[in-house]
């Protein structure tokens, strides 16, 4: 390993700022001079400053370079979702401010702040150890913030169940490393890793069990069939922002990892078996998803299901393993997780102003709050794939890559997949705008950050939706990363 | 010319619309002036547009053409030919008639507004030359219709039947979605690079395998909006459950759509795959003239007359596009003109009367003819239109697609001629029990119609009689959008 130089600090530079941040969120609660939401204001000050710098500074070109021993790769790939992970938690600490129990904790925050910098390593990593490292470090934090709310039984549960099923899963996808690790003659880097698999003298089939084996951690980790039955449960009781992160960031970063590991670890020669299985997990996956998110009538549980639903989308464009497949990936996590972050501050108005998540609390929303009902309308309808919003060419663009790859079947299951989620969607805004409010309905109140939140995510939903084309690029230039 | 008519024409009604739906403290009528400025407008360019139309020239003219997304080769690209000016003339006559009739709506402020990104999305449609515009503007124009009908529409059915059209139109268009992905990349392999373009698509030499293949998925996926036979349930649930103005829109406007893109980016991409099929197909639209016609005939519902008499005049359209030969094409696209005036017509003076009596039970009615003269005079030309009479749009157009039929198969011809007894044996009955015999006691108050929907009734009915008197108002246009697709027909 070379000697610490200043290539390899500058790579990190997101990350130390993150970590500074941890320290002045800590010293400041510590002093206890700054109370409530300030601390909260300071959270998002600090990631926003952070993105600021990074992109002014240390952005990468897109093949990037491995540094720290090749541990870590500072590449486009890497330096896209490093910022998106940063944006995302900002987005979030602004639905959590006025949260009651939430908003108004040191702690919370800085175990944000910890899972953010496990996300962005986990973007980074580059050998299996510092996946697995990563990846627990990016979790943990998750666990506690699910039961942050200690007096309430369904946080709770939340959190015990997400650990549960976490510790599981982390269990086994060690166990597919370490099982890799040694049919590969001791390889840990990903490169190298799939150089030392396709040269293995071990039988092929147990090599593909081991790659299945990692795929499962994996699928934990994106709500993917069939390690999907955490999500449900653990959204509903979670507090919501956090379910929010849950849900867009902490998804993301499984995406992102298990992109570079199918792309760069996995020996390309066993692409037809596991590309078989991804898209049969896919299929499975957007399925489930969307046909089990018919019967919700509580809007965190049908977001929870709508999002295992869009991970199978998204397991399409990694399906098709082209430069068009990875790119589609990428606009389509941008696009997914700033929609579902409006979507659940959403819900997340909704149920501080009327102490339930349920749809039906929804009622006349065209009346009581026409800006909310209009925030509303946006992030469903992008959910649902209708132009002009942005998810409609987020998944024009999958469709494509998987029609480029040669796998229409999966592109007509999952059109007809976007079809069931359509419905799922307008019911929702058909309560919100044709039925009349009932007579008690409370009084919608909207925090003024969670405004400001909602316009900025609502103007880029249209935004992108129609000017697509920087974003697109954007997503180019992250997949030049793996497709120079 | 300098100034981008087409695109004005396009995203004049969307920006209006937005206007209305980001404006929540506006006053009922500042949403109402702002609708009907905005509709009249819309008319004015959208007929100037059609008056422009060099047709002696013909081919694409106002052509529009900005990168969008270079590197898939999608670009923003409208052209009107033809085929496609009267139908942006109709949906502009639609726009403003529907906004006319439409004055008293309740919530104005969210109808207008969802019906003008609606009607962005038909004129986008109607002017795309590329095939990724044309699927946006198509998905725009679909969903705003689930609001329209669940909010403002019929509260028995509204839910129902709005799901089911937004559903069904859906799963067409994303099936459509996927064959014209699955162009554009067998596309590539013959060009050597990727692009959308309607033109360069057209010349992209798919394979005869390949085409035969994918027709049948794409032209049912869009023909699905123009009602065929199995797949045409959604629409008279649809237009029955929507109130006035969206079943004008609908059942006048967007099941031309349907028609229109599948003879654009069916027929007019996969020639081969056109010839192999359509044979068949057009089998279907023989149930769709005949049965559609019976079913009308049976029904005690007024509006579900109209609905299923769309099923049947949609079906002559699909069949003069299926014959494939120049007399179907012609009096196809007359007719898409022709019925979209005349349903819109008829969906009014139904609109018009229900508002008044509160039930469209047709035994129930009576004597309307002394009470609202106007809508029952512009409800009997719709009807002369309806049945082929000389002298109304309607002869111009079917008498062309009956013509092409013959030519193609007679026998077929002859079954379809059935439709056109049992039309007329309809709309007279539904004539007579509604607008004469004896007035019902309890309509003896019921207000007449007001002044702006006389205009909307005036307009109509001038489009009807215009084209059957003058049928050169708009036969050299389609004549010059024919033979373009002639050439393609006839050169692949």
């Amino acid at each position: 390993m070379s000697a610490l130089n200043s290539a390899m600090l500058l790579a990190l530079l997101p990350e130390l700022l993150v970590l500074a941040l941890m320290g002045l969120v800590l010293i400041t609660d510590l002093s206890g001079r700054v109370r409530g939401r300030n601390l909260g204001w300071l959270t998002i000050v600090g990631l926003v400053a952070v993105v600021l710098i990074s992109v002014s500074t240390v952005m990468p070109d897109a093949a990037g370079e491995a540094v720290w021993g090749g541990t870590l790769k500072h590449d486009a790939l890497s330096f896209v979702f490093r910022m998106l992970f940063l944006i995302a938690a900002a987005l979030t600490v602004f639905f959590v401010l006025d949260v009651p129990g939430l908003g108004d904790r040191g702690a919370f925050y800085l175990l944000l702040l910890a899972s953010v910098l496990g996300m962005m390593l986990m973007a980074m990593a580059n050998d299996i150890i510092m996946l697995f490292l990563a990846m627990e470090t990016a979790t943990i934090p998750l666990y506690v913030l699910a039961g942050f709310f200690t007096g309430r039984r369904e946080s709770v549960e939340a959190g015990f169940k997400y650990l549960l099923f976490g510790a599981l899963a982390s269990g086994v996808m060690l166990y597919g490393l370490s099982l890799l690790y040694g049919f590969s003659g001791g390889e840990v880097e990903f490169a190298a890793l799939a150089q030392g698999l396709a040269e293995t003298q071990a039988p092929t089939w147990a090599v593909l069990a081991a790659l299945m084996v990692v795929l499962a951690g994996f699928a934990f980790k994106v709500a993917a069939v069939p390690f999907h039955f955490w999500a449900p449960d653990v959204y509903q009781g979670a507090p919501t922002p956090i379910a929010a992160f849950l849900s867009t960031a902490s998804k993301a970063a499984g995406f992102v990892l298990l992109v570079r590991v199918a792309l760069v670890a996995f020996p390309s020669a066993t692409l037809p078996w596991w590309g078989a299985a991804l898209a049969a997990m896919a299929a499975a996956t957007m399925t489930l998803g969307n046909v089990l998110a018919l019967t919700q009538t509580d809007l965190k549980r049908l977001l929870a299901y709508s999002s295992i639903g869009h991970a199978g989308y998204i397991l399409m464009g990694v399906v098709a393993a082209t430069k068009l497949g990875l790119t589609a990936v990428v606009f389509y996590l941008l696009v997914y997780m700033l929609t579902n972050l409006a979507a659940f501050g959403i819900v997340a108005v909704l149920e501080r102003s009327t102490g339930s998540s349920a749809a039906a609390h929804l009622a006349g929303l065209y009346k009581r709050s026409p800006w909310l009902t209009l925030a509303t309308l946006a992030a469903f309808l992008s959910l649902a794939g209708v132009p002009p919003f942005a998810g409609f060419v987020a998944k024009v663009w999958v469709f494509m890559a998987a029609v480029e790859a040669k796998l229409e079947w999966l592109a007509v299951i999952a059109v007809l997949n976007s079809i069931v989620g359509i419905y799922y969607y307008l019911v929702v805004l058909k309560v919100a705008y044709e039925y009349d409010p009932p007579a008690d309905a409370a009084p919608i109140v909207v925090s003024r950050p969670v405004v400001w939140a909602l316009a900025v995510l609502a103007v880029f939903i249209v935004v992108a939706g129609v000017a697509f084309g920087p974003w697109f690029g954007w997503g180019q230039w992250a997949a030049a990363a793996l497709f120079p | 010319m300098n100034l981008p008519l087409l695109s004005l024409i396009i995203f004049l009604p969307i920006v209006a619309g937005t206007v209305m739906l980001l404006w929540p403290n506006a006053s009922r009528d500042a949403i109402r002036r702002l609708a009907l400025v905005t509709a009249t407008i819309t008319f004015a360019l959208s007929a100037w547009l059609y008056v422009a139309y060099d047709f002696v020239a013909g081919g694409y003219q106002f052509v529009e053409k900005y990168p969008w997304l270079p590197e898939l080769g999608i670009s923003y690209h409208v052209g009107v030919d033809g085929l496609s000016a009267p139908l942006i003339l109709l949906t502009g006559v639609v726009i403003f008639t529907g906004t006319l009739v439409s004055w008293n709506i309740d919530r104005p402020r969210e109808f207008f507004g969802l019906l003008y990104i609606l009607a962005t999305g038909v004129f986008g449609v109607f002017a795309a030359l590329d095939l990724f515009t044309l699927f946006f503007m198509y998905e725009v124009a679909v969903f705003p219709m689930y609001l329209l009908i669940v909010i403002w529409g019929w509260e028995k059915t509204r839910e129902y039947a709005g799901m089911k059209l937004t559903l069904y139109l859906l799963v067409g268009s994303v099936l459509a979605l996927v064959g014209g992905l699955a162009m554009v990349f067998a596309a590539r392999d013959n060009l050597g690079y990727l692009t959308f373009d309607l033109l360069e698509l057209e010349k992209a030499g798919l394979s005869v395998g390949f085409q035969k293949f994918w027709f049948p998925i794409v032209f049912f996926g869009f023909a699905v909006l123009g009602g065929i036979f199995p797949v045409h349930n959604w629409s008279p649930d649809g237009h029955v459950a929507a109130p006035t103005a969206v079943s004008m829109f609908h059942a006048g406007v967007l099941m031309k759509l349907g028609a229109f893109a599948a003879l654009r980016v069916g027929v007019m991409l996969m020639p081969e795959g056109a010839k192999f099929h359509l044979p068949w197909i057009i089998l279907l639209t023989l149930v769709n003239v005949v049965y559609g016609a019976f079913i009308a005939s049976v029904q005690q519902d007024f509006k579900y007359v109209i609905g299923f008499s769309s099923v049947s005049h949609m079906g002559l359209v699909i069949m003069g596009i299926a014959t494939l030969n120049h007399d179907g094409l012609l009096g196809s696209g007359v007719q898409m003109f022709s019925h979209g005036v005349m349903t819109a017509l008829f969906f009014a003076v139904v609109g018009m009367v229900y508002d008044r009596t509160h039930t469209r039970h047709i035994p129930s009615l009576g004597g309307m003819m002394k009470k609202l003269p106007w809508a029952g005079v512009a409800f009997i030309i719709a009807g002369l239109t309806s049945m082929g009479m000389p002298g109304f749009s309607g002869f111009i157009a079917e008498f062309p697609i009956f013509m092409g039929v013959w030519r193609y198969e007679p026998w077929i011809a002859i079954v379809a001629a059935i439709s056109i007894v049992v039309t007329a044996s309809y709309v007279l009955r539904v004539a007579h029990k509604v607008f004469f015999g004896p007035l019902p006691e309890e309509f003896k108050d019921i207000p007449d119609i007001n002044v702006f929907d006389r205009v909307a009734l005036v307009t109509l009915v001038f489009f009807l009689v215009g084209i059957g008197v003058f049928p050169h108002m708009m036969v050299p246009w389609i004549e010059s959008g024919v033979n373009y697709v002639l050439t393609i027909l006839g050169g692949a």
